[in-house]
């Protein structure tokens, strides 16, 4: 009989306190697997959203609100740029493209977003299914949208205005589904891509019917310009189109001293640095993920001293029981690793408990999430967990040191005699 | 063949207790007399192999047990020395049966079910092979540790006051099974008593002043 036996049965002769143990080392263990999986998630995807980003430029406002509503399409936008300024920022010589960005619609709170082949080509993105979008109200869906919104080619949908409401609805113009992208892994998959006059037109229909004499916009057929005219449209208004935002990609590294100030100084729109935002945004949730930590590393600390309280007070009634292994032939050595297995044993069982634990419920909390552009899944597995793994094992050894100590050292002739 | 040489033994607070040379032969019946408090428990585990000496030497069959190193000696005793405290001590968490393998694999010897069954049908109480130690009756358990005392067919089985705690009858059901079990396995018996009900038994005793 190895001394594993021995300890596992021993323990199995104390359920309850066991499983409070076990219960207390998995919760801690929980805690910090979630936080591990979650903050790793969430801030591969801030860099996978924004690697090949090094400006937005926006209306003025918040340049954390700006990023978040242009690069991760989660907060509103900033307000609009005027198109013609944009244009000029577009051709500077600081600058190796210029994605325009025209946000504003949604289609069962999926985003649409109005842009050109720049969008493209910045995220490297392939269809699975169709082809690009061409024509006006034309659309090219994210793989995750095809999925949970049940799209496919040829198909037709309503945009509604706003971000996320379907209240509103454009009945006017449906958009036609020309192509699926291929799954991105990024922000992408959950978006509706279409060309920026497609979002323009949606408003300018949305505006007639509002104000049926308005000038501005009365004259126009839409039908009639649509196709080849549409180009000659989109200038003719270039003084009143306007865009929700610019993503900039730089030319050179002298860029990035130069072309931010260029921006603010100049113009009466903002430039704001994705990297530095995204450091700012997760430095705020850091404090939160710090607490929490702290919270978890509390409770592991508990599970610890009550492992070491157990063992202590098992092994003050098990003093003669021990004391009989030795007169059988078990060594100090053997007496050792059975109260250090049982330690270990204790801890390993919470450890491994609480990191399934962990996925379960961060899984649970993904399938659960709102917002598809954050999605967190538990179905991953960090190599960083390992360290989890050698916590456990190190809280299991700290605990039982000192009563295998004890036992190692005990005088089996005394506690013999004392009965 | 068993020897004790020039044994003594010093008591905290330089108290010194010196004991009288012994020699047991092989098979040999033995009994321990002595008053509370007369150093038996001090002798049973000198003689044992749990309590070193201040001076002299114990010998069983050739082998000075303290001259061997604290491993060696521990499972030197599991395999020669088979030990019967006053109360039945089995470990709680384990069956009766797992209680018998772990003397077996304590002393460093294979699992040896058959031995378990045959010893325990022996003492009369092969049923209770699965029970637990809680589970079953003072008299069961003293059997549980004589068959504990004779898995591993030892030299010596030591028996320090196995029948104080007995009313009449088990106790002399428990000294006729120590006989018996000692005889059946060969093992030289000495048991530590001070029950007068025991005496009669024994014709070899080892008195203590």
């Amino acid at each position: 009989m190895s001394p594993l036996k021995i300890s596992w049965k021993s323990l199995w002769s104390k359920p309850l306190s066991s499983a409070l143990n076990i219960m207390l080392i998995a919760f801690g263990t929980g805690i910090l697997t979630i936080l591990l999986l979650a903050s790793t998630q969430i801030s591969e995807k801030l860099d996978n959203n924004s690697k090949d980003i090094d400006l937005v430029v926006g209306a003025k406002g918040s340049p954390l609100q700006l990023i978040l509503s242009s690069i991760y399409y989660i907060d509103f936008p900033t307000g609009n740029i005027p198109l013609k300024q944009a244009m000029e920022l577009a051709h500077s010589p600081f600058v190796k493209r210029a994605v325009p960005l025209a946000l504003g619609d949604n289609y069962n709170g999926t985003r649409i977003v109005g842009t050109d082949s720049n969008f493209v080509s910045l995220y490297k993105l392939k269809t699975a299914q169709g082809k690009f979008w061409q024509k006006d109200f034309e659309a090219t869906i994210g793989a995750t949208v095809a999925k949970s919104q049940n799209l496919k080619v040829g198909d037709t949908f309503f945009g509604a205005h706003g971000l996320s409401s379907s209240s509103d609805v454009h009945k006017n113009h449906p958009y036609v589904v020309s192509g699926v992208l291929t799954p991105q892994g990024n922000v992408t998959d959950n978006l509706i891509l279409t060309n920026v006059a497609s979002v323009w037109k949606m408003h300018d229909e949305h505006e007639d019917h509002e104000h049926k004499a308005d000038e501005d916009h009365a004259g126009h057929d839409h039908k009639a310009h649509e196709g080849h005219e549409h180009e000659t449209e989109d200038q003719s208004n270039d003084e009143s189109r306007e865009l929700t935002s610019l993503l900039i990609q730089y030319r050179s590294p002298m860029s990035v001293a130069m072309f931010p100030r260029l921006v603010n100084e100049t113009t009466n729109m903002q430039a704001a640095s994705p990297a530095q935002e995204s450091t700012r945004l997760f430095s705020l949730i850091g404090v939160g993920v710090d607490t929490l930590q702290w919270f978890a590393i509390l409770i592991m600390f508990i599970a610890a001293i009550s492992v070491f309280v157990n063992l202590y007070n098992s092994l003050k009634e098990r003093n003669y029981d021990l004391a009989i292994m030795r007169t059988l032939g078990a060594s100090r050595t053997k007496l050792f690793l059975i109260i250090i297995a049982e330690g270990i044993m204790l801890t390993l069982a919470g450890t491994i408990i609480g990191i399934l634990l962990g996925h379960l419920v961060l899984e649970f909390i993904g399938s659960n999430q709102e917002s598809s552009q954050a999605q967190l899944t538990g179905f991953v597995l960090l190599y960083n967990e390992i360290y989890l793994f050698v916590a456990g094992l190190a809280i299991g050894i700290f605990a039982a040191i000192i009563p295998a100590i004890q036992a190692y050292k005990s005088n089996i002739s005394k506690i013999l005699a004392k009965n | 063949m068993i020897t004790l040489k020039s044994i003594s033994h010093d008591y905290p607070g330089g108290h010194r207790i010196a004991f009288k040379d012994w020699q047991i032969n092989r098979g040999d019946q033995w009994l321990l007399l002595g008053e509370s408090g007369s150093g038996k428990t001090t002798l049973l585990h000198i003689l044992t192999g749990i309590l070193k000496p201040s001076a002299g030497e114990v010998v069983i069959n050739g082998t000075s047990i303290y001259g061997l190193s604290s491993k060696a000696l521990d499972q030197f005793r599991g395999r020669n020395i088979g030990i019967i405290f006053q109360r039945p001590h089995l470990i709680k968490s384990l069956s009766i049966s797992d209680n018998l393998v772990l003397a077996q694999s304590f002393a460093g010897l294979p699992t040896d079910l058959d031995r378990v069954n045959e010893v325990l049908t022996s003492l009369g109480i092969a049923d209770k092979k699965k029970a637990y130690p809680n589970e079953l009756s003072q008299g069961q358990l003293q059997r549980v540790s004589i068959a504990r005392a004779v898995i591993n067919k030892p030299e010596l089985v030591i028996a320090d006051e196995p029948t104080s705690s007995l009313d009449d009858k088990n106790a002399t059901a428990v000294l006729e099974l120590l006989l018996q079990q000692s005889a059946i396995n060969q093992a030289t018996l000495v048991i530590a008593t001070h029950d007068k009900r025991v005496k009669d038994a024994f014709t070899n005793t080892y008195e203590l002043a």
